[in-house]
């Protein structure tokens, strides 16, 4: 055989030939996922990926206050004197253009709420001096208007924060997000312990999820077994039960909860008439962690179910019987042979379970209380109420780091390849 | 043992029945020596792989004792049983790699860890794959799994090794030649087997004795020529081998042999096996291969064939005839190189022996 690349009957090399067939497959796969693609990108990828960015965006701040920006860049933080005079003539002209512009984006008032997130007195200090610019503005000199107007203006810490956030790029959100931020001389610490929330938060969530994850194990590994070993019918029949909730809205099933575990509640009730414990002291089972893992266990359980089952209905019950025959006890037949073999569905379940837990937020929101609450309900809060949407968003991008390392922990122990999802 | 005449495996009036309606297995009982290759032959449904179950302990006797070197072991349980199984899709465990297999009857008889290499690389290279130690059964071919299957039922020296149906997966070629291999580790190991099968030609090849099987009875339990040249009833003529069937009553018995009536007249000089009394109906049984054409004087039935198809097979020209109202009536013409003797239509005289037809039930 020599060397020369094959070539089809009429000369063209085969690699050509081939590709030319192949071609028609590919474009026909292509325009397969097209639409799905297109809907995930819109809908989805971009949506979160401008989230993401936000997490570090600063841009209205220096597009607000452009000349401030300018010249606040020179000034040299560590001399202990304000700014010089030309600065806070450049605010002045930025606060007169902001008053004036149509544009969303240029906003004082905005800008004021921003800065107050790394350091408190900048919102009524912003809403102050744009209500003067508002009724006609300041004359010169200005550093004396200005420190008439608040007399923060006059505070050289304050100054230092606005420098600072000027940039177009901020940190400071992500160091929020771990309880950290600047300290009055621009370095970057902890928060003092009474104010650190949102680790203890990511250990919880991270802490409920787990457990949620292993008591979902449990509970679904022999009833998938169950399921796995039943003539079509009946495992059919229990399927339908498997699934049905999903038929239920959550916010029902949620409610539900509510209504057995509260403290007037059904169980409670029921333990108080036969005497079990007495009325003084009614377990404590809702609006609180207990509360959180019982609701998300039960709404996530077919989750842990349905990849089990599909995993152990491949595994022929011929596996058990041979190690029966070949001398190995009911027990260790199964923690043998029975059990590595269901490994891909533990996987599959452990993580869909975990992943789905980790970002819960509905459940927890109605039946976490105080100690129930995860992450993710800062987050809405954040979104919803606070508006701190940069806090926000570097919250949820560390959550999805987190996720990911935690997706890169399993397939190294676990691997990913061994995953069976159905 | 104290008694070296005891049978290794013994049934006793078992029976089994699944739904409480039905009985799978009705009053099944079978001796079986140390070192006997024993085959259960039988079309599926029959019981077999019932009884085959019973022996290895997951399914239980509905009624009737199964003895294990004259112990009863009814209530122990499958692992303490001490018995080998290979199964039909071989079970051979995925997860662990082809010495881990064979290990795993070792490691739960805590037998320690060189006995145990030793012992796996003994059965490795009884199956030839020496070298196969350290692969998954995935990467393995059919046959290979096979023969990984079968040393993994031996490697811990069972009393017995049931196979069930273990070459059912296999292609034809593959299939005989390890239906040759497990007949020669029977023969080199002198172990006991017994044998699920539903191919005959396998039952044929490997047994040193056959019980064939049909809805839940033993038909007969005998060496493989003796259920092919002496086959007791019609459903084991008809199940071992080819058979040509006529039908008829018995019209005399004299002695060792009868005359049996097959329609106008036509009187066959047959064997007598299960017919008693004059009057009975009886099926006639005649091997293709002991039918000749053109019959000399020794032969004792001699009647008209009409040639109905002509098969060319090579080393013979399978003819179906009618024969006495018989249409599917087989006749094997050894290819003597004379070609183009019969044509379709021709009538020829066809004969046979006595002895080569037996007057069954």
């Amino acid at each position: 055989m020599s060397d020369a690349p094959l070539v089809t009957v009429d000369g063209t090399p085969l690699k050509v030939s081939l590709g030319r067939a192949k071609r028609k497959a590919k474009i026909r796969a292509l325009l397969l996922v097209a639409p799905l693609f297109l809907f995930i990108l819109l809908t989805f990828f971009i949506p979160i990926m401008s989230m993401l960015l936000r997490s570090v965006d600063n841009e209205n701040v220096a597009y607000t206050l452009p000349n401030t920006a300018d010249l606040l860049a020179e000034w040299d933080v560590d001399s202990g004197d304000l700014p010089d005079e030309a600065v806070f003539a450049a605010l002045a002209a930025d606060f007169k253009a902001a008053t004036v512009s149509k544009e969303d984006d240029i906003n004082a008032t905005k800008v004021g709420t921003r800065f107050n997130y790394e350091k408190s007195g900048f919102r009524s200090m912003f809403r102050k001096t744009n209500k003067i610019f508002e009724k006609g503005g300041v004359e010169p000199p200005y550093k004396e208007a200005f420190i008439k107007i608040n007399k923060r203006w006059g505070d050289a810490d304050y100054w230092r924060v606005m420098q600072r956030e000027m940039r177009g790029k901020t940190d400071s959100y992500y160091l929020a997000a771990v309880d950290s931020g600047y300290t009055d001389d621009g370095e970057r610490a902890m928060n003092k312990p009474g104010k650190r929330i949102y680790l203890k938060l990511y250990g919880r969530t991270l802490g409920i999820s787990l457990l949620i994850t292993c008591i979902c194990l449990l509970l679904a590994y022999p009833v998938a077994y169950l399921l796995s070993i039943l003539k079509s019918r009946t495992s059919n029949l229990l399927m339908i039960l498997v699934l049905l909730p999903f038929w239920t809205s959550l916010l029902v099933r949620t409610s539900a909860w509510i209504a057995l575990l509260q403290k007037e509640g059904v169980i409670n009730s029921v333990l108080v008439s036969i005497g079990v414990i007495d009325d003084a002291n009614r377990l404590l089972m809702i609006h609180n962690a207990t509360g959180t893992i019982i609701a998300m266990v039960h709404v996530l359980l077919p989750f842990m179910i349905l990849p089990l089952y599909s995993v152990m209905k491949t595994i022929p019950p011929s596996y058990m019987r041979a190690a029966r025959s070949l001398g190995a006890t009911p027990f260790t037949a199964f923690t043998k042979v029975y059990m590595p073999n269901t490994v891909p569905g533990i996987g599959a379940g452990a993580i869909l379970v975990f992943i789905l837990a980790i970002g819960y937020y509905i459940t927890p929101a109605l039946v976490g209380g105080q100690s129930g609450t995860l992450i993710s309900n800062e987050i809405a809060r954040h979104l919803e109420t606070s508006l701190n949407w940069g806090l926000a968003a570097a919250l949820g991008a560390l959550l999805l780091v987190a996720v990911f390392a935690l997706y890169l922990v399993y397939d190294k122990i676990v691997g990913i390849d061994n995953m069976k999802l159905g | 043992m104290s008694d070296t005449n005891e049978p290794l495996v013994r049934f006793v009036d078992v029976q089994k029945s699944y739904d409480g309606v039905t009985l799978v297995v009705k009053k099944f009982n079978l001796d079986m020596q140390k070192g006997e290759f024993l085959t259960m032959l039988g079309p599926s449904g029959s019981g077999k792989t019932t009884c085959l179950m019973m022996l290895a302990g997951f399914e239980p006797a509905t009624h009737g004792e199964i003895f294990l070197q004259g112990q009863p072991i009814n209530n122990v349980p499958p692992h303490k049983r001490g018995i080998g199984m290979v199964f039909q899709n071989y079970a051979l465990f995925p997860h662990m790699t082809v010495a881990e297999n064979l290990a795993f009857p070792l490691q739960v008889r805590n037998m320690s860890k060189s006995d145990t290499e030793d012992r796996v690389n003994k059965a490795l290279d009884m199956v030839q794959l020496g070298e196969f130690g350290g692969r998954r059964p995935a990467q393995l071919s059919g046959g290979q799994q096979q023969r990984v299957a079968v040393a993994r039922a031996l490697v811990f020296d069972p009393d017995v090794v049931l196979m069930d149906e273990p070459l059912g997966a296999l292609d034809k070629n593959l299939r005989e030649q390890m239906q040759y291999e497990i007949k020669h580790i029977h023969e080199n190991l002198g172990i006991t087997v017994l044998y699920v099968t539903h191919d005959q030609s396998e039952a044929l090849t490997m047994s040193n004795r056959i019980a064939v099987f049909d809805d839940g009875v033993v038909q007969q339990l005998a060496p493989p020529s003796t259920l092919y040249e002496k086959p007791e009833n019609a459903f084991v003529a008809q199940f071992i081998g080819e058979n040509n069937v006529l039908s008829g009553n018995v019209i005399s018995i004299d002695g060792d042999s009868c005359h049996v009536d097959v329609g106008n007249n036509r009187s066959v000089h047959a064997l007598k096996v299960n017919v008693n009394n004059v009057g009975d109906t009886s099926t006639l049984s005649i091997r293709p291969e002991r039918v000749v054409l053109n019959p000399g004087s020794e032969y004792n039935n001699v009647f008209e064939g009409k040639v109905e198809e002509l098969i060319y097979l090579g080393d013979h020209i399978r003819t179906r005839m009618v024969v006495c109202d018989d249409s599917d009536f087989i006749v094997k013409v050894p290819n003597s190189g004379e070609l183009g003797q019969l044509r379709e239509g021709d009538t020829v005289k066809v004969g046979w022996k006595m002895e080569d037809c037996r007057a069954l039930d």
